[in-house]
C-alpha cells in the first residue's frame, strides 16, 4: 500500500458549499493504466486536481508519490492535462514546447523527441490556433510529457476525437504505461473504460468501485463497464 | 528568482506579440498619430509644449495597462496560467518576465514618440531625452503592474477592459493634467497626493523646463517605480496555485 502511486485517505473537498468528493479514499498502482470514470459532474476533475495540487482539500490526506499533494517537489514528476488544451493559440507548435521545456529544465533535443512521440513534427511551425480538435490535444499531451514525468493526470483526453485517433492516443497511453509511467485518466464516456486495466468508478463525489476490471465484471455478474456501473448505481440505491 | 525562466517568460510573451503584428503597429502608431493631432490643435504654441510632455508619460501608461490586463486575463482562462503554476516555475518569474517584455516595448515605443515629438512637432523640453524615456518607463511598467492586478479582478476580456477607465481615468483627471493639484479642493488633492500617476505627470512637466533633472524630479521617479514594485508583490498574491 505504501508504494502506491497516489492514497487518498477520507478527501474530502467543498467547493462553494457544495460537497464535491465525499470521503474518498483510494490508492492508485504504480505503472499502470487506472480509468477514472464517472459522469460529469462526479467529481472527477476536482479530483484530478487535487492529485496535481491546484484544489485545495478540506479534510482527509493526499499522498502524491509518496509525498502530500501540492509539494513543491511534486511539480516536476507531475504531468497534467487539463480538459481544454491548455496552451498558448498564438504561438507555433515549436514555439510552445520550446517555452514550457524551458521552464521544465528539458534540452531541446528531449523537446524535439516528445513532438515526434506524439505525431506533430508536419505541424511543427504551424500556430496552435490552427490546429484541428485531435492535433490541440496531442500538443496539449506534449507538455505534459515534458521532463519525464513519472504520474500523467490527463484530463478527458480523447473526448470528441475520431475513432481512429483515439485508438492512437490509447496506444501511445498504453507505451508511456510500458515505460513505467504512472497514468489516471478520466472519462465520461464507459466504453473508454474498456481500455483501462484498473478502474475507479466516481459518482456524486462518492467512489462507486476501485478495482480491476476483471475484479468489477465479477463482482456486478456483468460483461460491460455501462452495465456494471448501472448495477453498481441500482444496487445502491435498493 | 530564476533569471533563466523569467527571460523565456518574456521571450514568450514578446514571440506572442510578434505573431500579432497589427497590435504592435497600433501600440507605436496610434501614440504619434495622437500627439500629432494635439501638436495640430494648438499649432505648436506653448500649451502644446506644457501638456505634450505629460502626455508622453500618459500614452505608456494607458496602453501598457490595457495590453496586459487582456494578456494576462487570457493567461487566467485558457488555462495556461494554471498550468504554469502547476510546474516549477516561481510565480515572480512569470509576473518579471511580463515586466521585462512590456518594459522593452515601452523603451521602444517611447524612443519613437518622444523623438517624433521633439524633432518633427518641435515639443520644446529642456530636459535630455534619455530622462523623457526614463519617466515614460516608469509611467509603462506601472500600466503593467496595475493591468496585472486588473486582471485578477476581471472574470472576462469585457471587464479587463472596462477597468481601463476605472483604473485610469481618475489618475489621469487628478494628476495635474487639468488643474494643478494645489489648487484643486483639499481633498481631491491628498487623494491625488496617494495616487502613482500624479508623481509621473510632475516630472514630465518638470524635464520640460529643467535642463538638467532636479531631485525632485527623480524622487518624483523613484515614487512611480515604488507604487510599481508594490503593485507587482500584490499582483503575486493574486496568483493562487490552490483554488479554495
Amino acid at each position: 500500500m505504501n508504494d502506491a502511486a497516489i492514497i487518498a485517505d477520507r478527501v474530502t473537498v467543498i467547493r462553494e458549499k457544495n460537497l464535491a468528493l465525499n470521503d474518498v479514499s483510494f490508492a492508485i498502482t504504480p505503472g499502470k493504466i487506472t480509468g477514472l470514470i464517472g459522469p460529469s459532474g462526479s467529481g472527477k476533475t476536482t479530483l484530478m486536481r487535487a492529485i496535481i495540487g491546484a484544489q485545495r482539500i478540506s479534510s482527509g490526506k493526499l499522498t502524491v508519490l509518496g509525498r502530500p499533494s501540492g509539494s513543491l517537489e511534486l511539480r516536476s514528476r507531475i504531468g497534467y492535462v487539463s480538459q481544454s488544451p491548455a496552451v498558448y493559440a498564438d504561438l507555433t507548435v515549436r514555439e510552445n514546447l520550446h517555452y514550457f521545456g524551458t521552464i521544465m529544465g528539458v534540452s531541446s533535443r528531449e523537446t524535439q523527441k516528445t513532438i515526434r512521440q506524439v505525431d506533430l513534427m508536419p505541424q511543427i511551425d504551424q500556430m496552435a490556433q490552427s490546429l484541428s480538435g485531435g492535433q490541440l490535444a496531442r500538443l496539449s499531451l506534449a507538455v505534459a510529457l515534458l521532463g519525464g514525468a513519472e504520474l500523467l493526470v490527463l484530463d478527458e483526453p480523447t473526448v470528441g476525437l475520431d475513432p481512429v485517433l483515439r485508438r492512437d492516443l490509447w496506444s501511445l497511453f498504453r507505451g508511456l504505461s510500458a515505460e513505467g509511467r504512472t497514468l489516471l485518466i478520466s472519462s465520461h464516456v464507459m466504453d473508454e473504460a474498456e481500455q483501462c486495466p484498473e478502474l475507479l468508478l466516481l459518482r456524486e463525489g462518492r467512489v462507486l468501485l476501485h478495482g480491476t476490471k476483471q475484479q468489477l465484471f465479477k463482482d456486478t455478474r456483468t460483461t460491460s463497464v455501462e452495465a456494471a456501473f448501472l448495477t453498481l448505481v441500482e444496487g445502491g440505491a435498493a | 528568482m530564476n533569471f533563466r525562466m523569467t527571460f523565456a517568460t518574456a521571450a514568450r510573451v514578446l514571440r506572442q506579440l510578434h505573431h500579432d503584428k497589427r497590435t504592435i503597429a497600433l501600440l507605436f502608431v496610434i501614440p504619434c498619430l495622437l500627439l500629432g493631432l494635439l501638436s495640430w490643435i494648438y499649432e505648436g504654441g506653448f500649451i502644446f509644449d506644457r501638456i505634450g510632455a505629460p502626455l508622453l508619460g500618459v500614452f505608456p501608461f494607458l496602453m501598457m495597462f490595457v495590453v496586459t490586463s487582456v494578456t494576462t486575463l487570457r493567461e487566467r482562462t485558457s488555462g495556461t496560467l494554471e498550468r504554469l503554476l502547476a510546474m516549477p516555475v516561481g510565480k515572480l518569474d512569470i509576473l518579471l518576465g511580463y515586466a521585462f517584455a512590456f518594459g522593452l516595448l515601452a523603451i521602444l515605443q517611447s524612443l519613437i514618440v518622444s523623438t517624433l515629438a521633439v524633432y518633427v512637432y518641435d515639443l520644446d523640453v529642456a530636459g535630455p531625452q534619455w530622462f523623457l524615456i526614463l519617466i515614460a518607463l516608469s509611467n509603462a511598467l506601472l500600466g503593467t503592474a496595475l493591468g496585472l492586478g486588473a486582471s485578477a479582478l476581471a472574470r472576462t476580456e469585457f471587464q479587463a477592459v472596462q477597468f481601463m477607465p476605472a483604473f485610469v481615468l481618475p489618475q489621469a483627471l487628478l494628476c495635474g493634467l487639468i488643474m494643478p493639484i494645489e489648487q484643486l479642493p483639499s481633498i481631491l488633492e491628498v487623494i491625488a497626493r496617494v495616487l502613482p500617476l500624479t508623481y509621473a505627470i510632475e516630472a514630465m512637466q518638470l524635464v520640460t523646463t529643467e535642463m538638467t533633472p532636479s531631485a525632485e524630479a527623480l524622487q518624483d521617479v523613484g515614487i512611480v517605480f515604488g507604487f510599481t514594485v508594490a503593485a507587482i508583490l500584490i499582483g503575486a498574491a493574486t496568483l493562487r496555485r490552490q483554488t479554495k
